[in-house]
């Protein structure tokens, strides 16, 4: 096969073997140190347990960052759904001067480092005088979570036929019927990975948080703190589980949503 | 219910039906007004947050705090900048954020292009789809816990000193420190060089392969002189994910580098939070700002923004 040798093929495998192992063991290793029964985190562990999953789910703490974590994911990707879709569908239905900007500025907050979001956010809040609250939490969030639903629904949008739209016109439905019907059905399943994907995002998001939280601790900064002081880590490996879980389900939910797009590979970079 | 209400709703709901139909045919006929209501919501959030907010931490970054009173003095100098210029500490901290930025992104290269020839030219179908979902599952597992893990394998008494014991090499003592940085952000981004390198591979058309064995070249000849070529917008693509994410990145540095391991994110970092310098922790933000605007620039001439 053109024109490669076998060895050099044989080669090629072990190095691509190698590469598999090296991303997917970092993964199954944290997942493992879960249920390490000691409170030291050395290795071997000295054995396996789920005693610290109760102590987990009662840590105030915790349980407050996580109900903090899940409504800024919440409304963060409301807002997302609703504003990323209005963009999706004037950029695709309307060719108009600056056209070309608008889709640049939505993609800008994810090409962008997460520091200039965060530190401008954060100048901005301070120039106006805006406490960090989890109002500004979830500015942060909703916008870079607006371009995943946008990436997504545009791209369904491309591949739906207007054709459709027409024949619903011209048997007499009007605009908001033909919308409600015919439209939103098509793009419905790309909005909802859409929005799972901003969920999955806003919950693990870490760099922009930090500069528009203040006090406050979502659940990554939780995670964050307690690692780097060394604080309460047999709790913090069953919470970082739960957040593995709680990423993956709805990023492969949105996979099994959007089979015909493709959208999760993540062209303009996931964070 | 009467006779006379069940009128009455009926006219109702007919009259906001006719009502409904009008204004929808208006916004039909004159596209530009639906493309303008669509559009300014999602346009007034980031011209009024988020290009307001970028504005202002331009600006800020030519501002200054006042020594005694801790507040920001609204008066123009270049005073933030000639201090990270002049300063040896704020040049070392630049030129280890770059240069860590740089030998990551020529080490996801290294690992990458072999990968994905592989995964895009000679694997099977099957296989090709499992190496996908493998790429991807890093990809979208929460950062910070994989920088953690990192952080458990490479500690004196981890899984890689464990090892590296039993198979009798002894131990290494590589944990916090830049080492340990480079090794965690080459497989932080890992990923990110993968999946576009890949793309430039299938992309290839296997006619070229063909005439270019036709024309006498052994295989390592066609890769290194018709292949390579050809996928390196997508390793150039890939490389503006990896320098651009290390150059911001503040989390790695503090969890797994040591104490002289400081990023600019880091001093941008404790300069918002801890010293409360806005206008100095703008200005040095401005460094991985225009450090990635020239390198977009350079990608772009290279034909990278194609391969994305």
């Amino acid at each position: 096969m053109e024109g490669t040798t076998r060895l050099s093929r044989v080669v090629l495998a072990v190095w691509c073997a190698l590469i598999v192992l090296f991303l997917l063991f970092p993964i199954a290793l944290i997942v493992l140190y879960a249920f390490n029964s000691s409170n030291v985190q050395s290795w071997p562990l000295p054995g396996l347990s789920t005693k610290w999953f109760s102590s987990t789910f009662s840590n105030a703490e915790m349980r407050s960052a996580l109900w903090l974590s899940v409504r800024a994911a919440l409304i963060a990707t409301t807002i997302a759904i609703v504003l990323g879709s209005m963009a999706a569908f004037a950029v695709h239905r309307f060719r108009f001067f600056g056209r070309e900007t608008v889709s640049f500025l939505l993609v800008l907050p994810l090409a962008l480092p997460g520091i200039i979001t965060g530190m401008a956010l954060n100048s901005f809040f301070s120039w106006g005088g805006v406490a960090l609250s989890l109002t500004t939490i979830v500015i942060g969030h909703a916008t870079f979570c607006i371009v995943t639903v946008y990436n997504n629904a545009l791209a369904r949008l491309r591949r739906t036929q207007t054709s459709l739209v027409e024949a619903s016109m011209d048997l007499g439905a009007d605009g908001w019927q033909t919308f409600r019907h015919v439209t939103l059905p098509m793009v419905a399943t790309a909005l909802v990975a859409g929005g799972l994907l901003a969920f999955a995002l806003s919950f693990d998001e870490v760099i922009v948080t930090t500069f528009t939280a203040g006090a406050q601790n979502t659940l990554p900064l939780w995670i964050f703190g307690n690692i780097r002081l060394g604080q309460q880590l047999p709790q913090v490996n069953v919470v970082v589980l739960m957040v593995i879980v709680v990423t993956i389900v709805p990023v492969t939910l949105a996979q099994r949503l959007t089979r015909d797009t493709g959208v999760l590979r993540p062209t303009a970079g996931a964070r | 219910m009467t006779a006379a209400t069940r009128a009455d709703i009926a006219a109702g709901g007919s009259g906001f039906r006719s009502a409904r139909r009008r204004v929808s045919a208006a916004l039909f006929r004159r596209g530009w007004l639906r493309a303008t209501l669509l559009l300014s919501p999602p346009g007034a959030w980031f011209v009024l947050i988020y290009l307001a907010a970028l504005a202002i931490l331009f600006v800020s970054a030519f501002w200054t705090v006042d020594a005694f009173t801790g507040n920001v003095v609204h008066s123009w100098t270049l005073e933030n900048f000639k201090t990270i210029v002049t300063s040896p500490t704020y040049r070392t901290i630049a030129a280890r954020t770059i240069g860590i930025a740089a030998a990551v992104t020529v080490t996801d290269a290294l690992l990458a292009i072999p990968f994905a020839y592989f995964a895009a030219r000679l694997a099977p179908r099957r296989l090709q789809t499992i190496l996908f979902v493998i790429v991807l599952v890093p990809l979208w597992t929460s950062y910070l816990v994989r920088v953690y893990s990192w952080r458990l394998i490479l500690a004196q008494n981890g899984i890689l000193n464990w090892t590296l014991d039993k198979i009798g090499l002894g131990s290494v003592n590589i944990a916090y420190s830049n080492w340990a940085m480079w090794i965690v952000f080459s497989y932080l981004w890992l990923p990110f060089m993968i999946l576009p390198v890949w793309v430039a591979f299938e992309r290839v058309p296997g006619s070229l392969l063909e005439a270019s064995a036709d024309l006498g070249a052994r295989g390592a000849t066609t890769f290194r002189r018709v292949l390579l070529p050809l996928v390196l917008p997508g390793v150039v693509a890939g490389s503006i994910f990896t320098f651009s994410l290390t150059l911001g990145d503040f989390i790695t540095p503090t969890l797994v580098g040591g104490a002289g391991s400081d990023f600019i994110g880091n001093v941008v970092y404790s300069n918002v939070g801890i010293a409360n310098n806005v206008p100095f922790a703008a200005a040095f933000a401005t460094i991985p700002l225009l450090v990635m605007g020239v390198y977009l620039l350079l990608a772009r001439r290279m034909g990278a923004f194609e391969a994305l």
